[in-house]
Protein backbone atom coordinates (compact mmCIF):
# COMPACT_ATOMS: atom_id res chain seq x y z
CA UNK A 1 0.00 0.00 0.00
CA UNK A 2 1.57 3.36 -0.77
CA UNK A 3 1.51 6.30 1.44
CA UNK A 4 -0.79 8.15 -0.83
CA UNK A 5 -3.72 5.24 -0.30
CA UNK A 6 -4.00 5.70 3.07
CA UNK A 7 -7.19 7.11 5.11
CA UNK A 8 -6.82 9.98 7.92
CA UNK A 9 -5.68 10.37 10.91
CA UNK A 10 -6.01 7.14 12.99
CA UNK A 11 -4.34 8.06 16.10
CA UNK A 12 -2.05 11.76 16.99
CA UNK A 13 -0.17 13.07 19.64
CA UNK A 14 1.13 16.89 20.20
CA UNK A 15 3.65 18.17 22.28
CA UNK A 16 3.65 15.18 24.74
CA UNK A 17 6.10 16.40 27.60
CA UNK A 18 5.93 13.30 29.98
CA UNK A 19 8.78 12.98 33.13
CA UNK A 20 8.77 10.46 36.09
CA UNK A 21 8.71 12.39 39.29
CA UNK A 22 11.33 14.95 38.06
CA UNK A 23 12.94 13.26 35.70
CA UNK A 24 11.93 14.35 32.04
CA UNK A 25 11.82 11.27 29.79
CA UNK A 26 10.07 13.06 26.62
CA UNK A 27 10.03 16.35 25.09
CA UNK A 28 7.82 17.81 23.18
CA UNK A 29 7.06 14.71 21.37
CA UNK A 30 4.82 14.80 18.52
CA UNK A 31 3.68 11.61 16.70
CA UNK A 32 0.69 10.63 13.91
CA UNK A 33 -0.22 7.14 12.55
CA UNK A 34 -2.99 7.59 9.66
CA UNK A 35 -5.13 4.56 9.05
CA UNK A 36 -4.02 1.51 7.56
CA UNK A 37 -0.64 2.69 8.11
CA UNK A 38 2.57 1.06 9.65
CA UNK A 39 4.40 2.93 11.62
CA UNK A 40 8.23 2.05 13.55
CA UNK A 41 9.17 3.82 16.20
CA UNK A 42 12.96 3.55 16.56
CA UNK A 43 16.05 4.73 18.44
CA UNK A 44 18.26 3.83 20.64
CA UNK A 45 17.93 2.67 24.55
CA UNK A 46 16.81 5.02 27.18
CA UNK A 47 15.59 7.34 24.14
CA UNK A 48 11.82 7.00 25.19
CA UNK A 49 10.50 4.48 22.95
CA UNK A 50 8.23 2.72 25.23
CA UNK A 51 7.32 5.72 27.10
CA UNK A 52 5.80 7.24 24.34
CA UNK A 53 4.07 3.93 23.91
CA UNK A 54 2.66 3.55 26.74
CA UNK A 55 1.68 7.33 27.21
CA UNK A 56 -0.25 6.76 23.77
CA UNK A 57 -2.10 3.80 25.70
CA UNK A 58 -2.97 5.71 28.70
CA UNK A 59 -0.91 3.56 30.93
CA UNK A 60 1.14 6.76 31.74
CA UNK A 61 0.08 10.35 31.95
CA UNK A 62 1.72 13.23 29.75
CA UNK A 63 2.55 16.06 32.23
CA UNK A 64 0.89 18.24 28.99
CA UNK A 65 0.13 17.28 25.54
CA UNK A 66 -2.92 16.46 23.15
CA UNK A 67 -3.48 12.90 21.96
CA UNK A 68 -6.76 12.29 20.18
CA UNK A 69 -7.69 8.62 18.79
CA UNK A 70 -9.43 8.98 15.83
CA UNK A 71 -11.47 12.49 16.98
CA UNK A 72 -11.88 11.70 20.04
CA UNK A 73 -9.76 12.92 22.78
CA UNK A 74 -7.99 10.20 24.96
CA UNK A 75 -5.08 12.07 26.96
CA UNK A 76 -7.07 12.02 29.95
CA UNK A 77 -8.99 8.62 29.54
CA UNK A 78 -7.98 5.72 31.71
CA UNK A 79 -6.63 2.67 29.85
CA UNK A 80 -9.44 0.25 29.92
CA UNK A 81 -11.19 3.17 28.22
CA UNK A 82 -8.63 3.50 25.50
CA UNK A 83 -9.02 -0.34 24.78
CA UNK A 84 -12.62 0.11 24.72
CA UNK A 85 -12.41 2.97 21.82
CA UNK A 86 -9.93 0.72 19.71
CA UNK A 87 -6.38 1.01 20.55
CA UNK A 88 -4.83 -2.06 21.67
CA UNK A 89 -1.03 -2.10 23.12
CA UNK A 90 1.22 -5.22 23.47
CA UNK A 91 3.67 -4.68 26.10
CA UNK A 92 7.66 -5.00 26.07
CA UNK A 93 8.84 -8.48 26.79
CA UNK A 94 5.16 -9.48 26.02
CA UNK A 95 3.61 -9.71 30.15
CA UNK A 96 1.92 -12.82 29.65
CA UNK A 97 -0.30 -14.41 32.88
CA UNK A 98 2.46 -17.20 32.88
CA UNK A 99 0.11 -19.64 34.80
CA UNK A 100 -3.17 -19.25 32.95
CA UNK A 101 -3.15 -21.03 29.70
CA UNK A 102 -2.87 -19.96 26.17
CA UNK A 103 -6.80 -20.00 25.47
CA UNK A 104 -7.32 -17.75 29.00
CA UNK A 105 -4.44 -15.58 27.86
CA UNK A 106 -6.17 -14.77 24.84
CA UNK A 107 -9.60 -14.94 26.32
CA UNK A 108 -8.63 -11.77 28.66
CA UNK A 109 -7.70 -9.98 25.75
CA UNK A 110 -11.18 -9.79 24.64
CA UNK A 111 -12.30 -7.54 28.29
CA UNK A 112 -14.83 -4.03 26.75
CA UNK A 113 -17.92 -5.57 25.85
CA UNK A 114 -17.45 -5.10 22.45
CA UNK A 115 -15.42 -7.56 21.66
CA UNK A 116 -16.48 -9.93 24.76
CA UNK A 117 -19.76 -10.15 22.58
CA UNK A 118 -17.56 -11.16 19.48
CA UNK A 119 -15.24 -13.45 21.28
CA UNK A 120 -15.63 -16.74 20.11
CA UNK A 121 -15.41 -15.25 16.34
CA UNK A 122 -12.11 -13.36 17.08
CA UNK A 123 -10.52 -16.12 18.67
CA UNK A 124 -11.19 -18.10 15.25
CA UNK A 125 -9.55 -15.45 13.81
CA UNK A 126 -6.56 -15.17 15.71
CA UNK A 127 -6.10 -18.99 16.06
CA UNK A 128 -6.48 -18.71 12.47
CA UNK A 129 -3.89 -15.97 12.02
CA UNK A 130 -1.63 -18.18 14.57
CA UNK A 131 -2.56 -22.05 14.01
CA UNK A 132 0.49 -22.97 15.86
CA UNK A 133 -1.97 -21.60 19.16
CA UNK A 134 -4.66 -24.08 19.04
CA UNK A 135 -2.06 -26.97 19.55
CA UNK A 136 -1.15 -25.20 22.55
CA UNK A 137 -4.09 -23.99 23.41
CA UNK A 138 -4.21 -25.88 27.28
CA UNK A 139 -0.36 -25.21 28.05
CA UNK A 140 0.70 -22.80 30.58
CA UNK A 141 1.98 -19.75 28.98
CA UNK A 142 4.85 -19.14 30.80
CA UNK A 143 5.84 -22.63 29.21
CA UNK A 144 5.83 -21.77 26.09
CA UNK A 145 8.81 -20.29 23.77
CA UNK A 146 9.57 -16.78 23.17
CA UNK A 147 8.23 -16.50 19.70
CA UNK A 148 5.20 -18.33 20.51
CA UNK A 149 4.61 -16.18 23.58
CA UNK A 150 4.91 -13.36 21.22
CA UNK A 151 2.39 -15.17 19.53
CA UNK A 152 -0.01 -14.71 22.28
CA UNK A 153 1.01 -11.60 23.05
CA UNK A 154 -0.13 -10.55 19.80
CA UNK A 155 -3.19 -12.62 19.80
CA UNK A 156 -4.21 -11.40 23.15
CA UNK A 157 -4.31 -8.00 22.05
CA UNK A 158 -6.52 -8.69 18.45
CA UNK A 159 -8.84 -10.19 20.76
CA UNK A 160 -9.63 -6.35 21.86
CA UNK A 161 -10.91 -6.04 18.11
CA UNK A 162 -8.63 -2.77 17.55
CA UNK A 163 -7.85 -0.77 14.65
CA UNK A 164 -4.97 0.44 15.88
CA UNK A 165 -2.28 -2.32 17.25
CA UNK A 166 0.73 -1.22 19.01
CA UNK A 167 3.82 -3.98 19.93
CA UNK A 168 6.75 -2.68 21.90
CA UNK A 169 9.84 -4.77 20.65
CA UNK A 170 7.85 -7.82 19.01
CA UNK A 171 11.24 -9.18 18.12
CA UNK A 172 12.92 -8.55 21.50
CA UNK A 173 14.97 -12.00 21.66
CA UNK A 174 13.78 -14.16 19.31
CA UNK A 175 15.65 -16.43 16.75
CA UNK A 176 15.66 -14.69 13.22
CA UNK A 177 13.48 -17.14 11.68
CA UNK A 178 10.55 -16.22 14.22
CA UNK A 179 11.37 -13.01 13.67
CA UNK A 180 10.36 -13.47 9.87
CA UNK A 181 7.36 -15.29 11.08
CA UNK A 182 6.02 -12.45 13.45
CA UNK A 183 6.89 -9.82 10.62
CA UNK A 184 4.87 -11.89 8.31
CA UNK A 185 1.96 -12.13 10.63
CA UNK A 186 2.07 -8.33 11.37
CA UNK A 187 2.35 -7.45 7.96
CA UNK A 188 -0.67 -9.33 7.47
CA UNK A 189 -2.77 -7.95 10.39
CA UNK A 190 -2.09 -4.22 8.30
CA UNK A 191 -2.95 -6.05 4.87
CA UNK A 192 -5.84 -7.91 5.37
CA UNK A 193 -7.55 -6.92 8.20
CA UNK A 194 -6.48 -2.90 7.57
CA UNK A 195 -5.43 -2.84 11.18
CA UNK A 196 -3.11 0.17 11.79
CA UNK A 197 0.27 -1.24 13.25
CA UNK A 198 2.79 0.76 15.43
CA UNK A 199 5.71 -0.67 16.68
CA UNK A 200 9.11 -0.49 18.46
CA UNK A 201 12.25 -1.99 17.13
CA UNK A 202 15.67 -1.38 17.62
CA UNK A 203 16.83 -2.92 14.26
CA UNK A 204 16.49 -0.28 12.11
CA UNK A 205 16.51 -2.12 8.74
CA UNK A 206 14.35 -4.97 9.71
CA UNK A 207 11.81 -1.96 10.73
CA UNK A 208 12.28 0.50 7.93
CA UNK A 209 11.24 -2.61 5.71
CA UNK A 210 8.35 -3.56 7.33
CA UNK A 211 6.91 0.57 7.62
CA UNK A 212 5.38 2.89 6.33
CA UNK A 213 6.95 5.24 7.77
CA UNK A 214 9.37 5.81 10.43
CA UNK A 215 9.34 8.20 13.82
CA UNK A 216 13.21 8.66 15.38
CA UNK A 217 13.84 9.41 19.09
CA UNK A 218 16.32 10.33 20.86
CA UNK A 219 17.61 11.41 24.53
CA UNK A 220 13.14 11.71 24.76
CA UNK A 221 12.72 14.01 21.72
CA UNK A 222 11.87 13.21 18.07
CA UNK A 223 14.03 14.35 15.72
CA UNK A 224 13.61 12.40 12.48
CA UNK A 225 10.25 11.52 11.09
CA UNK A 226 9.27 10.94 7.62
CA UNK A 227 9.13 7.61 4.93
CA UNK A 228 10.85 4.66 5.40
CA UNK A 229 12.87 4.82 2.18
CA UNK A 230 13.87 8.83 2.93
CA UNK A 231 15.31 7.76 6.67
CA UNK A 232 17.07 4.73 5.66
CA UNK A 233 18.82 7.25 3.40
CA UNK A 234 19.30 9.50 5.53
CA UNK A 235 22.76 10.11 7.07
CA UNK A 236 21.10 11.26 10.60
CA UNK A 237 19.94 7.93 10.88
CA UNK A 238 23.59 6.06 10.25
CA UNK A 239 25.01 8.98 12.50
CA UNK A 240 22.48 8.03 14.76
CA UNK A 241 22.82 4.04 14.72
CA UNK A 242 25.98 3.49 13.32
CA UNK A 243 27.84 6.10 15.07
CA UNK A 244 28.93 7.56 11.74
CA UNK B 1 -9.27 -36.72 37.96
CA UNK B 2 -12.56 -38.41 38.22
CA UNK B 3 -15.10 -36.23 39.19
CA UNK B 4 -17.73 -37.91 40.92
CA UNK B 5 -14.93 -39.50 43.07
CA UNK B 6 -14.13 -35.93 44.67
CA UNK B 7 -17.92 -35.41 44.74
CA UNK B 8 -18.02 -38.24 47.07
CA UNK B 9 -15.45 -37.41 49.26
CA UNK B 10 -16.65 -34.08 49.46
CA UNK B 11 -19.88 -35.21 50.67
CA UNK B 12 -18.67 -37.63 53.32
CA UNK B 13 -16.39 -34.63 54.51
CA UNK B 14 -19.55 -33.06 54.79
CA UNK B 15 -21.20 -35.91 56.92
CA UNK B 16 -18.60 -36.19 59.30
CA UNK B 17 -18.68 -32.81 59.76
CA UNK B 18 -22.38 -32.48 60.34
CA UNK B 19 -21.95 -35.46 62.55
CA UNK B 20 -19.20 -34.41 64.54
CA UNK B 21 -20.71 -32.35 67.52
CA UNK B 22 -23.17 -35.50 68.23
CA UNK B 23 -19.94 -37.29 68.71
CA UNK B 24 -17.97 -35.22 70.76
CA UNK B 25 -20.26 -33.52 72.84
CA UNK B 26 -17.62 -31.72 75.28
CA UNK B 27 -17.35 -28.07 74.74
CA UNK B 28 -13.80 -28.16 74.08
CA UNK B 29 -13.39 -30.25 70.78
CA UNK B 30 -16.10 -28.50 69.56
CA UNK B 31 -14.57 -24.83 70.35
CA UNK B 32 -11.30 -26.35 68.41
CA UNK B 33 -13.51 -27.43 65.69
CA UNK B 34 -15.54 -23.54 65.77
CA UNK B 35 -12.27 -21.86 65.71
CA UNK B 36 -11.29 -23.74 63.03
CA UNK B 37 -14.15 -22.95 61.09
CA UNK B 38 -13.96 -19.23 62.16
CA UNK B 39 -10.22 -18.71 61.20
CA UNK B 40 -10.60 -20.84 57.68
CA UNK B 41 -13.49 -18.45 56.92
CA UNK B 42 -11.22 -16.22 57.66
CA UNK B 43 -8.81 -17.02 55.52
CA UNK B 44 -10.42 -17.65 52.98
CA UNK B 45 -12.17 -14.40 52.65
CA UNK B 46 -8.76 -12.90 52.81
CA UNK B 47 -7.47 -15.22 50.08
CA UNK B 48 -9.92 -13.73 47.63
CA UNK B 49 -7.99 -10.25 47.91
CA UNK B 50 -4.69 -11.35 48.53
CA UNK B 51 -4.29 -15.31 46.99
CA UNK B 52 -6.66 -14.59 43.87
CA UNK B 53 -6.30 -10.70 42.77
CA UNK B 54 -3.01 -10.61 44.17
CA UNK B 55 -2.83 -7.65 46.81
CA UNK B 56 -1.60 -8.58 50.17
CA UNK B 57 -3.59 -6.80 53.11
CA UNK B 58 -1.98 -6.86 56.50
CA UNK B 59 -4.73 -4.99 57.74
CA UNK B 60 -8.07 -7.39 57.63
CA UNK B 61 -8.77 -7.16 61.43
CA UNK B 62 -9.92 -3.82 60.65
CA UNK B 63 -12.86 -5.70 58.57
CA UNK B 64 -13.41 -8.51 61.04
CA UNK B 65 -13.72 -5.41 63.53
CA UNK B 66 -16.12 -3.66 61.85
CA UNK B 67 -18.24 -6.59 62.16
CA UNK B 68 -17.55 -7.50 65.49
CA UNK B 69 -18.27 -3.38 66.52
CA UNK B 70 -21.54 -3.03 64.02
CA UNK B 71 -23.79 -5.82 65.30
CA UNK B 72 -22.94 -5.23 69.16
CA UNK B 73 -23.20 -1.69 69.19
CA UNK B 74 -27.19 -2.50 67.22
CA UNK B 75 -27.84 -4.60 69.77
CA UNK B 76 -26.66 -2.88 72.56
CA UNK B 77 -28.37 0.57 71.52
CA UNK B 78 -31.19 -0.22 69.02
CA UNK B 79 -31.59 -4.01 70.69
CA UNK B 80 -31.26 -4.72 66.63
CA UNK B 81 -30.87 -8.74 66.10
CA UNK B 82 -27.04 -9.59 65.68
CA UNK B 83 -28.65 -11.18 62.72
CA UNK B 84 -29.30 -8.01 61.30
CA UNK B 85 -26.23 -6.68 62.68
CA UNK B 86 -24.18 -8.80 60.93
CA UNK B 87 -25.79 -7.62 57.50
CA UNK B 88 -25.18 -4.30 58.43
CA UNK B 89 -21.80 -5.25 59.54
CA UNK B 90 -20.79 -6.58 56.30
CA UNK B 91 -22.35 -3.85 54.21
CA UNK B 92 -20.67 -1.39 56.67
CA UNK B 93 -17.16 -3.30 55.87
CA UNK B 94 -18.04 -3.03 51.89
CA UNK B 95 -18.02 0.50 52.51
CA UNK B 96 -15.25 1.08 54.59
CA UNK B 97 -13.25 -1.47 52.74
CA UNK B 98 -13.94 0.72 49.54
CA UNK B 99 -13.02 3.74 51.38
CA UNK B 100 -9.73 2.37 52.32
CA UNK B 101 -8.85 1.03 48.78
CA UNK B 102 -9.40 4.11 47.31
CA UNK B 103 -6.14 5.49 48.36
CA UNK B 104 -4.14 2.41 49.16
CA UNK B 105 -5.26 0.45 45.62
CA UNK B 106 -2.30 3.29 44.62
CA UNK B 107 0.13 1.46 46.07
CA UNK B 108 1.37 -1.67 44.82
CA UNK B 109 2.91 -5.29 46.39
CA UNK B 110 5.23 -4.58 49.81
CA UNK B 111 3.45 -0.63 49.84
CA UNK B 112 0.93 -1.53 49.83
CA UNK B 113 1.05 -4.28 52.43
CA UNK B 114 2.48 -1.55 54.64
CA UNK B 115 0.03 0.69 54.31
CA UNK B 116 -2.80 -2.09 55.09
CA UNK B 117 -0.63 -2.43 58.77
CA UNK B 118 -0.67 1.60 58.82
CA UNK B 119 -4.91 1.67 58.24
CA UNK B 120 -5.11 -0.90 60.67
CA UNK B 121 -3.21 0.50 63.54
CA UNK B 122 -5.29 4.01 62.96
CA UNK B 123 -8.51 2.20 63.32
CA UNK B 124 -7.50 0.34 66.22
CA UNK B 125 -5.61 3.45 67.98
CA UNK B 126 -9.05 5.51 66.83
CA UNK B 127 -11.49 2.29 68.48
CA UNK B 128 -9.61 2.32 71.64
CA UNK B 129 -10.38 6.28 72.18
CA UNK B 130 -13.69 5.97 70.67
CA UNK B 131 -15.49 6.79 74.41
CA UNK B 132 -19.29 5.80 72.72
CA UNK B 133 -18.20 2.25 71.89
CA UNK B 134 -16.34 1.55 74.83
CA UNK B 135 -12.97 2.57 74.07
CA UNK B 136 -10.04 0.59 75.11
CA UNK B 137 -12.94 -1.35 77.73
CA UNK B 138 -14.81 -2.77 75.16
CA UNK B 139 -18.18 -3.46 74.99
CA UNK B 140 -20.25 -6.70 76.56
CA UNK B 141 -22.65 -8.09 74.81
CA UNK B 142 -25.83 -7.96 76.99
CA UNK B 143 -26.44 -11.16 77.82
CA UNK B 144 -30.12 -12.71 76.76
CA UNK B 145 -32.26 -15.15 78.92
CA UNK B 146 -35.32 -15.33 76.50
CA UNK B 147 -33.50 -18.53 74.36
CA UNK B 148 -34.54 -16.45 71.55
CA UNK B 149 -32.93 -18.14 68.00
CA UNK B 150 -32.90 -14.13 67.22
CA UNK B 151 -30.81 -13.22 69.99
CA UNK B 152 -28.10 -15.31 68.66
CA UNK B 153 -26.68 -16.31 71.86
CA UNK B 154 -26.73 -20.41 72.73
CA UNK B 155 -26.00 -22.03 75.86
CA UNK B 156 -24.59 -25.18 73.80
CA UNK B 157 -22.13 -24.92 71.54
CA UNK B 158 -23.51 -27.41 68.87
CA UNK B 159 -25.25 -24.16 67.28
CA UNK B 160 -22.49 -22.14 67.57
CA UNK B 161 -20.69 -24.88 65.49
CA UNK B 162 -23.37 -25.37 62.69
CA UNK B 163 -23.41 -21.36 62.72
CA UNK B 164 -19.49 -21.43 62.06
CA UNK B 165 -19.52 -24.37 59.88
CA UNK B 166 -22.19 -22.47 57.20
CA UNK B 167 -20.26 -19.29 57.34
CA UNK B 168 -16.94 -21.18 55.85
CA UNK B 169 -19.07 -22.89 53.36
CA UNK B 170 -20.35 -19.84 52.73
CA UNK B 171 -17.21 -18.13 51.83
CA UNK B 172 -16.06 -21.98 50.08
CA UNK B 173 -18.92 -21.49 48.05
CA UNK B 174 -18.59 -17.76 47.25
CA UNK B 175 -14.80 -18.15 46.15
CA UNK B 176 -15.74 -21.19 44.11
CA UNK B 177 -18.08 -19.41 42.45
CA UNK B 178 -15.35 -16.42 41.94
CA UNK B 179 -12.86 -19.01 41.08
CA UNK B 180 -15.09 -20.09 37.58
CA UNK B 181 -16.25 -16.21 36.89
CA UNK B 182 -15.08 -14.12 34.15
CA UNK B 183 -14.27 -11.70 37.21
CA UNK B 184 -12.11 -14.53 38.80
CA UNK B 185 -9.87 -14.42 36.14
CA UNK B 186 -9.53 -10.49 35.97
CA UNK B 187 -8.50 -10.68 39.68
CA UNK B 188 -5.93 -13.48 38.38
CA UNK B 189 -4.43 -11.09 35.35
CA UNK B 190 -4.25 -8.40 37.65
CA UNK B 191 -2.27 -10.90 40.51
CA UNK B 192 0.24 -12.23 37.56
CA UNK B 193 0.93 -8.68 36.12
CA UNK B 194 -1.04 -5.76 36.52
CA UNK B 195 0.27 -3.72 33.83
CA UNK B 196 -0.64 -6.03 31.22
CA UNK B 197 -3.73 -6.51 32.47
CA UNK B 198 -4.43 -2.42 32.37
CA UNK B 199 -2.87 -3.13 29.11
CA UNK B 200 -5.88 -5.17 27.76
CA UNK B 201 -8.53 -2.86 29.16
CA UNK B 202 -9.10 -4.23 32.33
CA UNK B 203 -10.32 -1.37 34.54
CA UNK B 204 -7.57 -2.63 37.36
CA UNK B 205 -8.99 -0.09 40.27
CA UNK B 206 -12.27 -1.44 40.26
CA UNK B 207 -11.72 -5.15 40.26
CA UNK B 208 -9.23 -4.71 43.34
CA UNK B 209 -12.00 -2.34 44.57
CA UNK B 210 -14.80 -6.28 44.35
CA UNK B 211 -12.03 -8.61 45.34
CA UNK B 212 -12.01 -5.98 48.24
CA UNK B 213 -15.29 -5.44 48.74
CA UNK B 214 -16.04 -9.31 48.94
CA UNK B 215 -13.07 -10.10 51.56
CA UNK B 216 -14.46 -7.52 53.71
CA UNK B 217 -17.79 -8.45 53.71
CA UNK B 218 -16.48 -12.27 54.11
CA UNK B 219 -14.46 -11.58 57.10
CA UNK B 220 -17.27 -8.87 58.86
CA UNK B 221 -19.88 -12.11 59.21
CA UNK B 222 -17.04 -13.76 61.15
CA UNK B 223 -16.36 -10.59 63.05
CA UNK B 224 -19.97 -10.75 64.25
CA UNK B 225 -20.00 -14.49 64.60
CA UNK B 226 -16.75 -13.97 67.06
CA UNK B 227 -18.80 -11.47 69.24
CA UNK B 228 -21.68 -13.63 69.75
CA UNK B 229 -19.34 -16.76 70.69
CA UNK B 230 -17.43 -14.32 72.95
CA UNK B 231 -20.01 -11.97 74.10
CA UNK B 232 -17.17 -9.56 74.61
CA UNK B 233 -15.32 -7.27 72.61
CA UNK B 234 -12.77 -4.75 72.66
CA UNK B 235 -9.92 -3.51 70.44
CA UNK B 236 -7.22 -5.41 71.61
CA UNK B 237 -9.64 -9.05 70.62
CA UNK B 238 -10.96 -7.57 67.53
CA UNK B 239 -8.75 -5.71 66.28
CA UNK B 240 -4.95 -6.45 66.62
CA UNK B 241 -2.05 -6.46 63.74
CA UNK B 242 -1.59 -9.83 64.98
CA UNK B 243 -4.76 -11.09 64.11
CA UNK B 244 -4.32 -9.72 60.46
CA UNK B 245 -1.07 -11.37 60.28
CA UNK B 246 -2.79 -15.30 61.64
CA UNK B 247 -5.35 -14.18 59.01
CA UNK B 248 -2.71 -14.27 56.15
CA UNK B 249 -0.12 -16.69 57.41
CA UNK B 250 -2.89 -19.34 57.88
CA UNK B 251 -3.83 -18.55 54.11
CA UNK B 252 -0.11 -18.73 53.31
CA UNK B 253 0.57 -21.88 55.43
CA UNK B 254 -2.29 -23.51 53.51
CA UNK B 255 -1.93 -22.02 50.05
CA UNK B 256 -2.79 -18.76 48.11
CA UNK B 257 -4.94 -18.79 45.65
CA UNK B 258 -6.12 -22.17 46.60
CA UNK B 259 -10.10 -22.79 47.23
CA UNK B 260 -9.41 -25.37 49.88
CA UNK B 261 -5.90 -23.88 50.95
CA UNK B 262 -7.27 -21.68 53.61
CA UNK B 263 -9.23 -24.27 55.29
CA UNK B 264 -6.35 -26.50 55.07
CA UNK B 265 -4.07 -23.80 56.60
CA UNK B 266 -6.89 -23.38 59.93
CA UNK B 267 -7.26 -27.31 60.68
CA UNK B 268 -3.18 -27.29 60.80
CA UNK B 269 -2.63 -23.82 62.35
CA UNK B 270 -5.28 -24.15 65.15
CA UNK B 271 -4.72 -27.60 66.72
CA UNK B 272 -0.92 -26.76 66.28
CA UNK B 273 -1.50 -23.92 68.32
CA UNK B 274 -3.86 -25.48 71.06
CA UNK B 275 -1.40 -28.40 71.50
CA UNK B 276 1.86 -26.55 72.17
CA UNK B 277 0.07 -24.39 74.25
CA UNK B 278 -1.50 -27.28 76.24
CA UNK B 279 1.75 -29.68 76.21
CA UNK B 280 4.06 -26.70 76.81
CA UNK B 281 2.25 -23.87 78.10
CA UNK B 282 2.18 -22.89 81.80
CA UNK B 283 6.25 -22.29 82.15
CA UNK B 284 5.65 -18.97 81.97
CA UNK B 285 8.43 -18.52 79.50
CA UNK B 286 6.41 -18.58 76.20
CA UNK B 287 8.03 -21.56 74.88
CA UNK B 288 4.96 -22.77 73.53
CA UNK B 289 5.22 -19.62 71.21
CA UNK B 290 8.41 -20.46 70.74
CA UNK B 291 7.86 -23.98 69.38
CA UNK B 292 4.15 -22.53 67.22
CA UNK B 293 6.91 -19.88 65.54
CA UNK B 294 9.37 -22.68 64.80
CA UNK B 295 6.97 -25.06 63.02
CA UNK B 296 5.51 -22.39 61.66
CA UNK B 297 9.12 -21.57 60.03
CA UNK B 298 9.81 -25.16 58.90
CA UNK B 299 6.72 -25.48 57.02
CA UNK B 300 7.28 -22.17 55.49
CA UNK B 301 10.58 -23.29 54.38
CA UNK B 302 10.26 -26.75 53.71
CA UNK B 303 7.10 -26.04 51.57
CA UNK B 304 6.57 -21.94 50.70
CA UNK B 305 3.95 -22.79 47.87
CA UNK B 306 1.83 -23.99 50.84
CA UNK B 307 0.35 -27.45 51.75
CA UNK B 308 -1.58 -27.37 48.81
CA UNK B 309 1.09 -27.45 46.94
CA UNK B 310 2.56 -30.12 48.39
CA UNK B 311 -0.88 -31.80 47.35
CA UNK B 312 -0.62 -30.66 43.85
CA UNK B 313 2.72 -32.39 43.81
CA UNK B 314 1.83 -35.41 44.87
CA UNK B 315 -1.50 -35.95 42.45
CA UNK B 316 0.57 -34.70 39.62
CA UNK B 317 3.16 -37.58 40.52
CA UNK B 318 0.99 -40.38 40.85
CA UNK B 319 -1.58 -39.17 38.37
Amino acid sequence: MSADALGGTALEARGLDVLYGDYQILWDVSFRARRGEVVAILGPNGSGKSTLMNTLSGLVRARSGEISLGDRRIESLPPHKIVGLGLAHVLERRRLFPYLTVRQNLLLGAYHPGARARREETLADVEALFPHLRERQTQMAGTLSGGEQQMVAIGRGLMARPALLMVDEPFLGLAPRVIEQIAEVLTAINRERGITVVFIEQNVELALRMAHRGYILESGRAILEGPSADLLASSEVKRIFLGH
Amino acid sequence: MPRPLTFTAGLVALALLLTFPLVFTLPYPRDVMIRIFLYATLATAWNVLAGYCGQISLGHAVFFGTGAYTSTVLVKSLGLTPWAGMLAGAALAVALSQVIGYPVFRLRGHYFAIATIAVGEIVQTFMINWDWVGGARGLFIPIDRTGSLLAFQFRDKQVYYYIALGLLLLALWVTRRIERSRTGYYFRAIREDQDAAASLGIPVARYKQRAMAVSAALTALGGTFYAQYILFIDPESVLPLSLSILICLIAVLGGVGTLWGPLIGAAILVPLGEATRIYLGGTGKAIDLLIYGFLIMVISVVQPGGIMALAQRGRRRTG
